[in-house]
Parts: C-alpha cells; structure tokens; sequence
C-alpha cells in the first residue's frame, strides 16, 4: 500500500503501517550514523541531554557525499543500520520513532521497536543520487567535527522508503523473498 | 626504457576517481538493463528501475551514483621497461585520490587508524596493489569499494576433500549472509587457490573483469554460470526486498594452491560495481 506521512509523526499515525508499504514522508528527519551514534551514548552514559529531543523523530542512517554549489546536498543514500543496532534501543526507549537505514536488524532492535510502537524503513541502497532529490534542505545541527558523519536535519519531500519491520514486529525481509526461492 | 613522469599518474587517477564515481562501465549498465526486463518481483522491478534512473541523474547531474563513494583500491600494472621519474609513484598516486576526492566533491570515508578512527580528510590513503608485467605501459584500474559490501566479504580455508563442492557451499553462505546489507543487485568476485592473502586478492581483482565475460577455463567458466543461476534463486532480491535478481555476475579467478589447502574468497560488491581503466 502506498501512504504519505508528515515528520515528525506520532505514533497513531505510524500504527497501522504494515511491513511492504510503500511510503512517502515529507517534513524534517535527522542524519545519524556510527561517530554520531557514539558520542550519543557516551552523551547519555555522562547524563547529558542529546543534541536532539528523539520524541517522535526519525533518524536517518546517512553520511552525504559534499554537496556542489547551489545544491542542499550530495549523493545520499542509507548507509547499513546493523552496525547501529547496540545503540538504537536506548534511542527508541527516548521515544524515536523511525530509523531509515539498509539491512538487517537484530533481535534486540525489534523487540525496541514492537515495545515502543516504531518503524524501520529501508530506502533504496546504492540510489543517492536519485536519493538526493527528495532533499530540500540540509544543515548540520551537532558534531559538525564528525564530517560526513554529522547530525543534520534534512528537510525531506516525498521521501520514499519502504517499512521494513512494522511496529507489530514483522519483518519484510524474512518474509519477502521467500515467494521467488527456489533452492530445495 | 620509457619515461614517465609521475605528475601523469596523478593527473589520470584524480580523473579516474572521479569518472569511477560517477559513470558505470558499460558492461554494468547493460547487464542491469537486462535485469529489470527479467526480474519477476513487481517491487523488484521498481527498484531496479530506480538504480537506473539513479545512474541516470548521477552521470547528468554529476552527483556520485552512491554517497560511498568507497575506499580507493587501485590496481598498478607496470611494464618493467618504465621508468618513474619526477618523484615517488606511491605519493603520486595518493595524491591523485586526494585531489580526486576533494575536488570531485566525492566523500572522505577513510580514518587514520582502525582503532583510533580519526578521518584523514581527503580519502588517502589508497589501498594500491602493484603487479610486474612486460611492456612499457602502464595499465592504471581504480576501482572505489563501498564498505556495506566489503563488509559482507569472506575468507574461507577449505579443505582439499572439500572441493568444488566446498567452494559453491561458501560462496552461496557469503550471499546468503551478505542479504540486503550489500545492496543486492550484487557482483561477486570469487578468488580460489594461492594462499590465504592471494585469494582475496585474486576476489578483489575479479571484480574489475567485465561483468559479461566469463572465465576462459571450462569448469570455471561452469561454476560461474551455475553460482549466478542459484543465487538468484534465494530469492533476495533487489535491495533484500525479495526477487529474481540477487546477483547479476560472478566472476571466478583462480590460482595453484598448496596440497593441503582450497582458499576461497568471496569478496562482495554492491550493483555500484566501480572501475575505471585506463592504459598510459
Ligand atoms: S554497498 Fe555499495 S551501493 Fe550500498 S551503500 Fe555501499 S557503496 Fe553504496
């Protein structure tokens, strides 16, 4: 099915997603990969507060190629949300309430999401420059020293992705490729 | 005995760094264009779809076909009749990647230490392979490798008993591991034979062989035909999300080995299967 959805998002709106659906999210998301990741837990470990509030937010796990002139940003597609997974619990329990990534999650990640009625999307890996084009606008907001791997807040249109692991738990990659195996 | 200087090298691999990035080969461009004619998932075929009018927007837009724009491997084939003049070849050619990089808006995606992890700013250094051959060329591949595919990649030390049995077994686990991680659509280079460093070597190198030409050694040549057929019968699919198309090749270098071993490599890389070539 396909749906549109503004960002942020409550949780209402994000409940009836089902793994498979095609959608289209417009508003603001936030940038986030492995260094970001990092310092956001030993952020959390010392007690400080977060560069920014996870309520009803969607982090996305991208590093942007530089952008040229007169553009908001370069080629920017997901990045592998495994090596996210230690850390996305604690994030999700704040009340984040979607990651964008490529790939697997654990099981410890699910179980984060079904607790706390979130969603994982899958954008297209490998499709940045195609990516790029629902990106309005980028700015880095915290670790600006981190490069390519600081936090941003994109203003995104249309973006499409498509759920992967639904707030209910089910995970279309578990399921999506058993209809075309043919392995015996 | 030819000259080359080695400001030549710098100014050819900053160029190439920057083609790599933005332009597939031919060979990858046809081959995914067959794909989406013959991939059965309707989800799949939107996707494929998306990678080409991905390359699309990337060759006229001039924006990287994927934000990873890679760890630059590159592959030094040298006559043994040049001679290098003007300076160190090895700083020439890190000094290509980082005026590529910086000036090709390409993104800096390498840290100084494993441990350490402080980024070097410009994407040096290369990983640079260098090889002697006959002649007084140079033949120059550079080839940048995004790290969801890398690191999906494997070693495995068969036994000799293992055989080729052995071999498919390993190269359908890595695939199978690999999923949605490495960007499926996947090319698979396969090293077998040598030593434990020759054959992901060997992986690495077949990876730059054109996606439509297959091993002149008939069982080889087989074994990639077979490979590509049942790994695209898992069912993965492009971007993991379930189809015919997993892989669009698999290419296989081998090498001697040692009577106790059967070294395989398989080292795995996404649909932005990049290289550029060139002979000076
Ligand atoms: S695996 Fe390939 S396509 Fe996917 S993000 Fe990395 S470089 Fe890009």
């Amino acid at each position: 099915m396909e749906r549109h959805i503004q960002a942020p998002v409550s949780r209402g709106e994000i409940s009836g997603l089902k793994a498979g659906d095609y959608v289209y999210i417009t508003g603001t998301i936030y940038t986030a990969r492995d260094a970001a990741h990092k310092r956001m837990q030993e952020t959390l470990n010392a007690g400080d507060p977060l560069p920014l509030k996870m309520q009803d937010n969607i982090i996305y796990y991208m590093g942007p190629s530089p952008a040229r002139e007169g553009r908001p940003i370069g080629s920017a597609g997901p990045t592998t949300a495994s090596r996210m997974d230690k850390y996305a619990p604690a994030l999700l329990d704040l009340g984040l309430i979607g990651m964008i990534g490529k790939g697997k999650r654990s099981e410890s990640v699910k179980q984060a999401i079904v607790r706390n009625g979130a969603v994982y999307f899958a954008a297209v890996g490998g499709a940045g420059a195609l990516l790029s084009r629902s990106i309005r606008k980028s700015e880095v907001i915290a670790y600006e020293d981190l490069g390519t791997e600081a936090i941003r807040r994109l203003e995104v249109e249309n973006f499409p992705v498509i759920v992967v692991i639904d707030p209910e738990g089910n995970d279309l990659y578990e399921t999506a490729g058993a209809e075309y195996c043919d392995l015996g | 005995m030819r000259m080359i200087d080695v400001a030549d090298i710098t100014q050819n691999i900053k160029e190439m760094c920057i083609e790599a990035n933005h332009f597939l080969t031919e060979d990858m461009d046809h081959v995914l264009k067959r794909a989406t004619e013959e991939e059965r998932a309707p989800l799949g075929r939107q996707i494929l779809c998306q990678l080409q009018e991905n390359l699309k927007i990337a060759g006229e837009d001039m924006i990287p076909i994927c934000q990873d724009t890679g760890m630059a491997v590159i592959f030094m084939e040298v006559g043994q009749d040049v001679h290098f003049e003007g300076g160190l070849l090895e700083e020439a050619v890190n000094e290509g990647v980082r005026q590529g990089y910086t000036e090709g808006y390409l993104r800096k995606s390498v840290v100084d230490d494993p441990i350490l992890r402080k980024n070097t700013g410009d994407n040096t250094p290369a990983v640079i392979h260098y090889e002697m051959v006959s002649g007084d060329q140079v033949r120059i591949t550079v080839a940048p490798k995004g790290f969801g595919s890398e690191n999906m990649s494997r070693v495995f030390m068969l036994k000799p008993a293992d055989g080729i049995e052995g071999v498919k077994k390993a190269i359908l686990t890595a695939v199978k591991d690999a999923g949605p991680n490495a960007c499926p659509p996947m090319v698979v280079g396969v090293g077998i034979g040598g030593t434990f460093e020759k054959c992901a070597l060997m992986a690495k190198k077949a990876l730059t062989r054109p996606v439509d030409q297959r091993s002149e050694i008939p069982y080889v040549r087989e074994l990639e035909e077979e490979m590509l057929a049942q790994i695209n019968r898992t069912g993965i699919g492009p971007g993991g999300l379930g189809g015919t198309t997993t892989a669009l090749a698999v290419n296989v270098n081998t090498y001697p080995t040692h009577i106790a071993g059967l070294p395989v490599a398989v080292n795995i890389c996404c649909h932005v299967n990049r290289h550029a070539v060139r002979v000076l």
